[in-house]
């Protein structure tokens, strides 16, 4: 229980993986062996390469009949003690979203795989966008909170996929991977490495497995056939289960702890990298694929000796405010390119006291470094 | 419910939330006696349910691992339960509307697949807990509170649904034929496969007092009446047959 190092589920060494591979790659390393999915551009390639990878595994994979059987099956598998995930894209997420609900609520771990596409709506399902970041955090009904991560290349879609699962298990939360179609296809050379680092649920026998007086607000979580008989709703319910669906003040304590227990612990969750940021009087603000457009483009400012950095975003949500209103103080303005309508730029706004200019393309195409260079080059 | 079954029952469960006359409490009932009759112990049992009345037949009465979900989702977190832990013996008590309804994909391909899950549809016939509105399942010409002319709509045949889906074993029983429903409810926890039971169980409440039936007691007269075996289906002409109820086994694996 809690980290351990285990040996790898791949041969260590340096392979040429989709990030959509690296993905399901990724999943396995970290513990997972139940998948459930359905079709869907341009995530598909990960649910392909679990339905061959789970027979050297023992996984259980599942083709399921549609998104919402997907999701659900997967928190029925959890409960029942997997490490469990899904992988979709923006009709499926909106699909899933009132089971996010309930596993926000029953503090369920799992991971899904958001490999974004231009939407609204069916969209452009081969084009890229990072149009789901305000759906990861505010997508189904009512006040809860959840982790986003954002990779940027596919050594991070691995990465980020493993530190997703050990995420999830230990603040019992639902984690999301926010990649976008352009990385999800991307080919790059990664590196697989011999151990890799997991977390496994902590388990305390007939503790309450929805409540808890420690300050990190995480209660316990037993599984199926364990004899704890378990009460699992998605009603509002006490520690040990019990639907109390007119009490105001269980109410309250659950969505205040399902809330707190990760705001409350987001300096420990929220991963950031800098570059060039000393002395930068423009900062730009970037995360998955367009940050590397965005580092290509200052690295070329740098060299022209403008005085710009990058702050590049790996966690989403939680938001990293504190860093935020640090640089903000520092720089005199922030530049914020994104593949949607500013959905970053404006949360950015909410902490930030210098100028805040956002970028927005949604257009099906990424960002190009020299439209940030061109755009920046003005700011300074 | 009987003391002899109290071990099956959560400590501090002292009564059912079930309105008077409802036919849920008679069907939580038959479920335990079937489950002791096969002497399964309730540490391996995992009861799965919906949204709506029937769904709290199980949670959180049940001494046992219960997983009340979403609407009409209870199938497929109970597929996933299953699949991932076979060990686990998952039974899904739910509603019409929820299983049929607004859960119907899942209903038919779990058949489709042959997962090895018990199903038991509380067929109440309209959508109880949200105030009586029509349901998939409600009789033509049924008076609901969104159906105030009567349901101009068919219901489903829930059994031939899911036997045409590919089910192992179909049943269809009504609380006032006990003894027919406990052995129905044992031999689908003894067959390895899809198995479904639809069971009708009155409500008084909602269906019951706005199609004339005077009491709860009426609406059991009335089902004991309608349900007939298949055997005696087949001595009634198509007329006769009109307001009868076709009850027993539809299909053995």
């Amino acid at each position: 229980m809690g980290y351990r190092v285990i040996d790898g589920t791949f041969p260590a060494g340096h392979y040429y993986f989709s990030g959509n591979e690296a993905v399901a790659e990724g999943a396995i390393a970290a513990g997972c062996r139940y998948y459930a999915g359905y079709p869907i551009t341009p995530s598909s390639e990960i649910m392909e390469r679990i339905s061959v990878r789970f027979k050297d595994v023992h996984g259980v994979f599942m083709q399921m009949e549609d998104e919402l059987a997907s999701i659900c099956s997967v928190i029925g598998a959890v409960w029942a003690g997997a490490k469990a995930m899904t992988a979709t894209s923006g009709p499926g997420f909106s699909l899933m979203q009132e089971a996010i609900g309930y596993a926000a609520l029953t503090e369920t771990p799992l991971v899904i795989a958001d490999i974004q596409r231009a939407g609204p709506g069916t969209g452009q399902a081969t084009r890229v966008a990072s149009g789901d970041l305000m759906q990861a955090k505010w997508g189904s009904h009512g006040d809860y909170y959840i982790i986003a991560l954002s990779p940027w290349s596919v050594q991070e879609m691995y990465d980020q996929t493993i530190d997703a699962f050990n995420l999830a298990e230990q603040y019992r939360v639902p984690v999301f991977i926010m990649g976008e179609e352009a990385i999800g296809h991307l080919r790059e050379r990664i590196e697989v490495k011999t151990k890799v680092r997991v977390f496994d649920r902590i388990k305390k026998k007939g503790a309450p497995p929805f409540g808890t007086n420690q300050d990190d607000g995480i209660p316990p979580m037993p599984s199926f056939g364990e004899g704890e008989k378990l009460l699992v709703t998605g009603s509002t319910h006490n520690e040990i289960g019990i639907r109390k669906t007119d009490d105001p003040e269980v109410h309250s304590r659950l969505v205040n702890r399902i809330n707190k227990k990760i705001l409350n612990n987001r300096d420990r969750i929220i991963q950031t990298d800098s570059y060039h940021l000393k002395n930068a009087e423009v900062i730009v603000v970037s995360y998955g694929f367009t940050a590397r457009s965005a580092l290509f483009a200052i690295e070329q400012l740098r060299k022209e000796g403008k005085r710009v950095g990058l702050l590049r975003l790996k966690t989403i949500w939680p938001f990293a405010d504190k860093i935020i209103k640090d640089i903000g103080q520092k720089a005199k303005k922030i530049f914020v390119p994104e593949m949607n309508r500013g959905q970053i730029a404006g949360e950015i706004m909410k902490y930030a006291t210098c100028e805040v200019i956002p970028y927005n393309q949604t257009n099906g195409e990424i960002i190009h470094p020299h439209r940030i260079i061109n755009e920046v080059r003005r700011l300074v | 419910m009987a003391r002899d079954l109290e071990e099956y029952l959560r400590p501090g469960i002292d009564s059912t939330p079930f309105c008077p006359g409802c036919g849920h409490g008679i069907l939580m009932n038959l479920i335990l006696r079937a489950i002791d009759g096969l002497k399964i112990s309730m540490d391996e049992m995992l009861f799965v349910s919906g949204i709506g009345c029937a769904a709290w037949i199980p949670s959180p009465n049940f001494n046992a691992d219960t997983l009340h979900t979403l609407h009409g989702r209870a199938i497929a977190f109970a597929t996933g339960a299953k699949m991932f832990n076979p060990q686990l013996n998952v039974m899904v008590i739910s509603g019409d509307g929820d299983l049929t309804s607004i859960g119907g994909n899942h209903l038919i391909h779990a058949a489709r697949r042959n997962i090895d899950l018990t199903v038991i549809c509380a067929n109440n016939m309209i959508y109880g807990m949200t105030g009586g509105q029509v349901a998939s399942t409600s009789p033509l010409g049924a008076l609901t509170s969104t159906t105030m002319d009567g349901n101009r709509y068919r219901p489903f045949d829930l059994c031939q649904l899911v036997l045409g889906a590919g089910a192992s074993y179909v049943a269809r029983y009504s609380v006032t034929q006990p003894l027919l429903l406990v052995s129905a409810i044992k031999k689908s926890l003894r067959i390895h496969g899809f198995t479904f039971i639809e069971v009708l169980s009155p409500c008084p409440t909602q269906f019951g007092r706005r199609n004339r039936y005077d009491s709860p007691a009426d609406m059991l007269k009335n089902l004991m009446e309608r349900c007939i075996s298949r055997e005696e289906a087949d001595n009634f002409s198509d007329d006769e047959l009109k307001d009868k109820i076709v009850t027993g086994e539809f299909s053995n694996e």
